[in-house]
């Protein structure tokens, strides 16, 4: 008999190390085989528009485990080869995954990790030099490069991504001009009141926002971007033009194997996908509110890469560990940490608590009188009481939470009293 | 090249290498110290990277930020004197033989 192909993990991001690293504190001592397109061992990506974009880190800071602690794990990484095609022998879970070098990795089961790609623009110009997306090490490392020396930057998006490398930008004291097509900022994230916050906040650092504002097309000499073209006729000077327009999750290898997908590969609570030998996991997916177990939702952050690895990989070795964890998520843009606990979706009220112009507050959503979420701007500790209050099934009554005198962590209830 | 040493619930002890400048959280997390997870990649927004700093060595490493002392208080395990977040604790010659205790769970 053949020994064990084991398990085969196709993306070697946040989410696919940490199926890795499940599995093994799940007492599986199968093979495991890590597998992923970009040339590098797994690394955190949240610092790519962050520290690691202002210059200093080494990409081997951050590396989420070295190379030898995996081999000392008993993982196959195998990096800078991207998978085009998967096929399960009679629906699974065992199968062969070929790379584009023609490398076959045979499998017991498998998990897709695959993660996301940044969605591409499609203005006239869009494929000039100078034109740089933010996803991977090696493209925060060029526009690192690029950026150290760039006049004007011009950002298009608005989203955390955009903004977070505007702040970057106008940190090393380049021109920065935000463009977003809608009204506001961040609107898919978080409430008015913080959008406007934020336009506020990047104003006041001497960053151009325009809202509302497309753009139409890309001048540029030589095949070089110079100028960015807007809807009302401004012509903008770039030097460097960053697009931050959002991911597209990638869904091709699920297709391939005839898995649902509706804006990401559909999971349940448990990552399995349609079909229920195949988990996935990370930013490629789709599943319930963790927290209500309602709806869909595609959830793009480290957290939920972790928390849904996790239930992978149980899923994997026959237990069943749903993820409902609490969503939480941080962005840091300048001297502003914002830090969000809990999904706002469908919330009916805010509580805005603390000081919004001294730029240390948080926002409660709620819901029929239920916590949803904080978004919580230089407020660790209403974070954190919020994120902890949702984690016990316990809320914090809105009249309550609007005195600014009391601690947030003072007012946690039992759901039943405070709803 | 300083050395952090991490303290299991257990007594055992294992030494890594750390770079001046990175912080204790990032060198147990590549190095796959059981316990110590950062989840949140250093930013001070998880207390998922709990430990208990050897007496020895509490003057030199100094006391919790603001921040930090909010997080650790809602942490899971409980807190100590010597409690902090190893990813506000950045790696020094002076913190070389630096020994961190990691708690029963983050």
């Amino acid at each position: 008999m053949s020994s064990p192909a084991g398990t085969l993990i196709i993306g070697a991001s946040q989410a696919g190390l940490q199926v890795a690293v499940s599995l093994r504190g799940a007492g599986d001592a199968s093979p495991i085989t890590l597998v992923g397109d970009e040339p590098h061992a797994p690394y955190q990506r949240p610092p790519l528009s962050k520290a690691y974009l202002q210059g200093g880190a080494e990409l081997e800071h951050l590396w989420l485990r070295t190379p030898e602690v995996l081999a000392g794990l008993g993982v196959t990484l195998v990096t800078g080869e991207r998978v085009e095609s998967v096929a399960l022998t009679a629906g699974g879970p065992s199968g062969t995954a070929r790379t584009a070098c023609g490398r076959v990795l045979a499998f017991d089961r498998l998990a897709l990790t695959v993660g996301a790609r940044p969605r591409r623009l499609s203005v006239p110009g869009a494929s000039r030099d100078g034109v740089m997306y933010l996803r991977t090490a090696d493209d925060a490392k060029a526009l690192r490069e690029l950026q150290s020396d760039a006049e004007s930057v011009v950002v298009i998006g608005g989203g955390f991504i955009g903004l977070e490398a505007a702040a970057v930008a106008r940190t090393q004291g380049s021109t920065v001009t935000v463009i977003e097509a809608s009204d506001r900022l961040i609107g898919r994230a978080v409430a008015p009141v913080v959008s406007e916050f934020y336009r506020a906040a990047h104003t006041r650092r001497g960053v151009d926002v325009r809202l509302g504002t497309q753009v139409v097309s890309l001048g540029g000499r030589n095949g070089r971007v110079d100028t960015v073209a807007l809807s009302d006729g401004t012509l903008i000077p770039a030097d460097v033009v960053i697009v931050g327009i959002g991911v597209e999750p990638c869904i091709e290898l699920a297709r391939q194997l005839d898995l649902e997908s509706a804006g990401g590969i559909v999971v349940d609570q448990y990552a399995r996908t349609s079909n229920p030998n195949v988990v996935a996991a990370g930013d490629c997916t789709v599943q319930p509110n963790p927290l209500s177990g309602l709806g869909r939702v595609r959830l793009e952050s480290v957290q939920n890469a972790v928390s849904q690895a996790k239930a992978a990989a149980a899923t994997l070795v026959g237990r069943r560990e749903p993820n409902d964890a609490v969503p939480w998520f941080w962005s840091d843009q300048y001297d502003l940490k914002l830090q969000i606990a809990g999904l706002a979706g469908g919330h009916d009220r805010c509580v805005v608590r603390g000081d919004v112009d001294g730029e240390t507050f948080s926002v409660l959503y709620y819901r029929d009188g239920a916590l949803l979420a904080a978004d919580a701007v230089n407020a660790p500790g209403d974070y954190m009481a919020v994120r902890k209050a949702l984690a016990q099934g316990a809320t914090i009554s809105a009249e309550a939470a609007a005195n600014q005198a009391v601690a947030l962590k003072e007012l946690i209830v039992p759901q039943a009293i405070g709803a | 090249m300083p050395k952090v040493i991490f303290i299991a619930l257990d007594g055992t002890e294992r030494a890594v290498d750390a770079r001046v400048g990175e912080s204790v959280m990032a060198v147990a997390v590549r190095n796959g110290i059981p316990g110590i997870i950062g989840e949140c990649g250093g930013n001070c927004s998880c207390a998922t990277c709990h430990v208990y700093v050897g007496e020895d060595f509490s003057a030199s490493v100094g006391e919790a930020g603001d921040m930090e002392d909010d997080l650790l208080d809602l942490g899971v395990a409980e807190r100590r004197d010597t409690s902090r977040l190893s990813c506000q604790i950045p790696v020094t010659e002076d913190l070389d033989g630096l020994k961190v205790h990691v708690p029963e769970e983050q």
